[in-house]
């Protein structure tokens, strides 16, 4: 799996507050991968739930990568300082 | 079925349990259209904010409205999702805070190793 960009979002392209989150990213002007693991399949969909295994044990969505920095549901006020310690 | 006739079905059949859709419309019929989407794709009514296996017995905690919801709306006022919440929750007597997570994961890895996709 290639090294992620220094903002990953894990999401599912259903969920709210992952819809909300990338909203909030969207007007930060901030570039970031966002991967629909429910648009994942077979391998390649386990593979992602493992890997976010070891990032977010809780296996919720969304889950979002900042800088190696797990923030765990839509909470502006977290992502906003760690977009701030970028 | 439209997410507005969803809407009214679903409303009056939740409400007389305690069961309010979110005040946010905008939230509550984004989150009507993804169960429709998620009927239409699985086959249920899974619910919008986690990760379906495809397979109905793997998932039946999870079928909107989930097994989380009563203790979730006890303890936050609010589902998981956000669909369903509190009387006190929508008229502001409660602080809106993130839902975690009630569900064990493991009851997903279970699913992933023995669902559809």
């Amino acid at each position: 799996m290639s090294q992620p960009a220094p903002i990953t979002l894990y999401a599912l392209s259903t969920c709210i507050h992952c819809k909300h989150t990338k909203e909030f990213l969207d007007r930060c002007g901030v570039t970031y991968d966002c991967i629909f693991v429910d648009k994942l399949t077979g391998d390649e969909r386990k593979a992602m739930v493992e890997h976010i295994k070891t990032i977010n044990p809780k296996l919720s969505f969304p889950t979002i990568l900042i800088n190696g920095e797990a923030i765990i549901g839509f909470k502006e006020k977290e992502i906003e300082e760690a977009l701030r310690n970028l | 079925m439209t997410t507005k006739e969803l809407y009214e079905k679903l409303k009056s059949i939740q409400e007389p349990k305690g069961y309010f859709f979110n005040k946010d419309m905008q939230m509550t019929m984004d989150l009507l259209e993804s169960l429709l989407v998620n009927k239409e794709r699985y086959g249920y009514m899974a619910c919008p904010c986690r990760l379906a296996s495809g397979k109905l017995d793997l998932d039946r905690d999870i079928l909107c409205p989930c097994v989380y919801r009563e203790p979730d709306v006890a303890e936050y006022g609010a589902c998981y999702c956000g669909l369903y919440v509190s009387q006190d929750w929508n008229e502001g007597r409660i602080p809106h805070v993130t839902v975690p997570e009630r569900r064990d994961p493991e009851k997903l890895l279970a699913a992933l190793a023995n669902g559809e996709d």
